[in-house]
């Protein structure tokens, strides 16, 4: 594959991971298949066995196996990477509090796929939502060459001395991660600049040093503990944002904690992650084409919650519709809506938020999907109401 | 033409799968050549042999290419998690010991994932009778090698030859405490039926490991020529029955799996033990 800074190249969002762990070159990489992120796995494998890489790949029996021994090797000192999906990311659940709480900066790629039953191998974000609470930095991608670009900046951001904390690169199950996209790729030699040598601060294997890991802890001190672990995780966020725009510097495409399309004047606004964005954004073109003021804010941070940034941004809408690819099964709408609807209530000017479940198991988001809310905003605009607040769309 | 009375009382009337199957799930998703669709079809004979009524069978899965059996299959089914599907089962046996219950499981399902509930369910000699599709690979991810994957060996992930020596399921097993064990193939697929039929007949944890072929990843991976080359190089030749093994010179033994019921034994079987325990505490307490 040549790689040039100025051309691009069609990859799927699997294999431009797969590429992207090939240039950081990690240490350890322990898997187990799962689709659809299997084809991640397998052109690393195909890396490893090539020689193109000095990782040291391990192929165990379950997910539960391969998170510790991520846990293990992070612990020993080695930068580690793997990826994921739906069950697999459930069945690593008790590992990944254990590798947040030790504050180990594994890297993670969740390909998102619904959670069983009924058994599903299709695109919704389930499992990543699911794991919201681990303590683990989430970044959401919409597209091949985010997704690309955010898991080069994940390893900066694990394992910045601010947060130490493990990330998880969330993309698209088939839309994003089967599709073929024109990416840019950077160089081996830029990739390796950006991420720097892994030195740990404290790693098993330097044994001039001893210290130990997830020792026992009871009400004398886990709080503090989990104290610090917060403390890091609200300052991921800045580093979050500096990192996106030294990659923006370096490389010509920046990123911030979330993305605003047409936002500006927008009376109606969807918020939504991942993919659907971009179907989002033509209804948006089309509506902006007819004089319409509706806009689209896409987070890409989530964990942590950016709650002060998105309440500026949204404090200008009149109506927001928060689409979820998962229901939080609360009674009360998705996660998203949840929070964004919670960082409203420190802003003075309150929009209308509601809330709309869309595209569970992988079921098409199709434009007018985006223009049916826009159209329902519309109606909240202008009569200052929210007739449904929450409701499940594209039934 | 006049067919000889003899051979006319050997015709076997042939067998009614519909009964057993779910239309409206077909066709299936195995390849062309994939060995689950014969085991299946076994499978169905057996538990035809067995005259009990659909209603009182439940077959359980895991996920993977055989664990889809049940979907196709008109018993009470069960499809569930990659690897659990001897607990699901341990609960519905509890639940209902008059039940019969079977449980179709991929080797990568039975044991790499779910290794630790195949022992433990083999300890606990509960009567549920596992079949065990070993094609040797994880067919439904693409390929990746599992624990029954020979030596050196291709897969996804060993590309020069796998180096992870593989676990003996039936020898796994029978030292786990299951009562009975034995071990078929796809291609001697009459003898198959009677293993399960054997299987399905015995009280306690019966294992019956069925060697079958996954030629979409498998096969060609490991260049094998076709679907039949392999049945024949892994199922016919890889393989010889317990009944002869002993009349055979060593030279025609050396490397190859035996077949047929391997370990058969009687123990007290676990949902057993346990009514007895629950009526001895009530009859105490009652006193
Ligand atoms: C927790 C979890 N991890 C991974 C998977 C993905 N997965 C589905 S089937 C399978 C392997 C199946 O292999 P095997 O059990 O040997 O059955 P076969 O497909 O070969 O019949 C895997 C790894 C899953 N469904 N759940
Ligand atoms: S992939 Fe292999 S195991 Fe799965 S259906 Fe095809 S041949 Fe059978």
């Amino acid at each position: 594959m040549a790689i040039t800074t100025k051309g691009q190249i069609g990859l799927t969002g699997n294999t431009a991971i797969a590429y992207a762990m090939k240039q950081i070159n990690p240490d350890v990489c322990p898997a187990y298949p799962i689709t659809p992120s299997t084809g991640i796995i397998e052109d690393f494998a195909g890396f490893v066995a090539d020689g193109e890489v000095d990782t040291e790949m391990i192929t165990v029996e379950s997910e539960h196996s391969a998170m510790s021994a991520c846990i293990g090797a992070e612990a020993a000192g080695a930068r580690v990477m793997t990826a994921t999906s739906s069950q697999g990311l459930a069945l690593m659940w008790e590992m990944l509090y254990i590798a947040s709480g030790m504050r180990l900066p594994i890297v993670l790629t969740n390909v998102n796929r619904a959670l069983s039953a009924p058994i599903n191998i299709h695109c919704d974000h389930s499992d990543s939502m699911g794991a919201r609470d681990a303590g683990w930095v989430q970044l959401y991608s919409e597209t091949v060459q985010e997704a690309y670009d955010n898991l080069i900046q994940a390893i900066r951001i694990a394992e910045h001395t601010d947060v130490l904390l493990p990330t998880m690169v969330c993309l698209d199950g088939f839309i994003t991660s089967h599709a073929i996209e024109n990416i840019s790729l950077i160089s081996d030699a830029d990739v390796k600049g950006f991420i720097g040598a892994y030195k740990p601060a404290h790693a098993l294997l330097d044994v001039e040093h001893p210290i130990t890991y997830g020792a026992m802890s009871l009400p004398d001190n886990y709080i503090e503990f989990k104290h610090e672990q917060s403390r890091a995780m609200a300052r991921s966020k800045a580093v979050v944002s500096a990192i996106g725009a030294e990659f923006g510097k370096k490389f010509g495409r920046s990123y911030g904690l979330f993305d605003a399309y047409r936002l500006e004047d927008a009376d109606s606004v969807i918020v939504i992650l991942n993919s659907a964005a971009g179907t989002t954004k033509v209804a948006v073109d089309e509506l902006r084409a007819q004089g319409k003021k509706v806009g689209m804010l896409r987070p890409r941070l989530f964990r942590p919650f950016p709650f002060e940034e998105l309440a500026k941004a949204l404090s200008g809408a009149k109506a927001i519709a928060v689409l979820d690819r998962v229901d939080s099964m609360n009674g009360f709408g998705g996660p998203l809506f949840n929070e964004i609807r919670s960082a409203l209530y420190e802003t003075d000017s309150r929009p209308k938020v509601m809330s709309r479940i869309y595209g569970l198991g992988g079921r098409d988001y199709k434009v007018k999907d985006a223009l049916g809310v826009y159209d329902e905003l519309g109606k909240v605009v202008s009569t200052g109401k929210v007739e449904t607040l929450q409701k499940y769309i594209t039934l | 033409m006049s067919v000889p009375a003899e051979k006319k009382e050997k015709i076997s009337v042939p067998f009614d799968y519909n009964k057993y199957l779910r239309p409206g799930k077909l066709p299936h998703i195995w390849c062309p050549g994939c060995g689950h669709g014969i085991v299946l079809k076994a499978m169905l004979r057996a538990i035809d042999k067995l005259g009990i009524d659909k209603d009182n069978v439940c077959v359980v899965s895991g996920i993977g290419c055989s664990s889809r059996t049940p979907g196709y299959v008109d018993f009470n089914t069960l499809h569930t998690l990659h690897g659990r599907a001897l607990s699901f089962a341990t609960g519905i046996k509890l639940a209902r010991p008059d039940m019969k219950v079977i449980v179709v499981t991929g080797d990568g399902d039975a044991l790499a994932i779910g290794g630790n509930h195949f022992i433990h369910t083999c300890r606990r000699n509960i009567d549920i009778t596992a079949l065990v599709f070993t094609n040797a690979i994880y067919g439904m991810t693409g390929g990746q090698y599992s624990p029954t994957t020979p030596l050196e060996s291709i897969a996804t992930t060993s590309r020069y030859g796998n180096i992870e020596p593989p676990f003996d399921t039936c020898e796994m097993a029978k030292a786990a405490g299951a009562t009975f064990v034995a071990r078929g193939t796809a291609y001697h697929t009459l003898e198959l039926e009677k293993t399960i039929y054997e299987a399905l007949m015995h009280k306690g944890t019966s294992v019956v490991d069925i060697i079958d072929a996954c030629p979409t990843y498998f096969g060609r991976m490991n260049k094998y020529k076709s679907a039949t080359h392999m049945m024949e190089a892994m199922e016919k030749d890889g393989t010889v029955s317990v009944k002869q093994v002993d009349k055979l010179p060593p030279e025609k033994v050396a490397g190859k799996m035996l077949r047929g019921v391997l370990h058969k034994i009687d123990r007290p079987e676990y949902c057993e033990q346990y009514a007895l325990l629950v009526q001895e505490k009530a009859q105490a307490k009652s006193k």
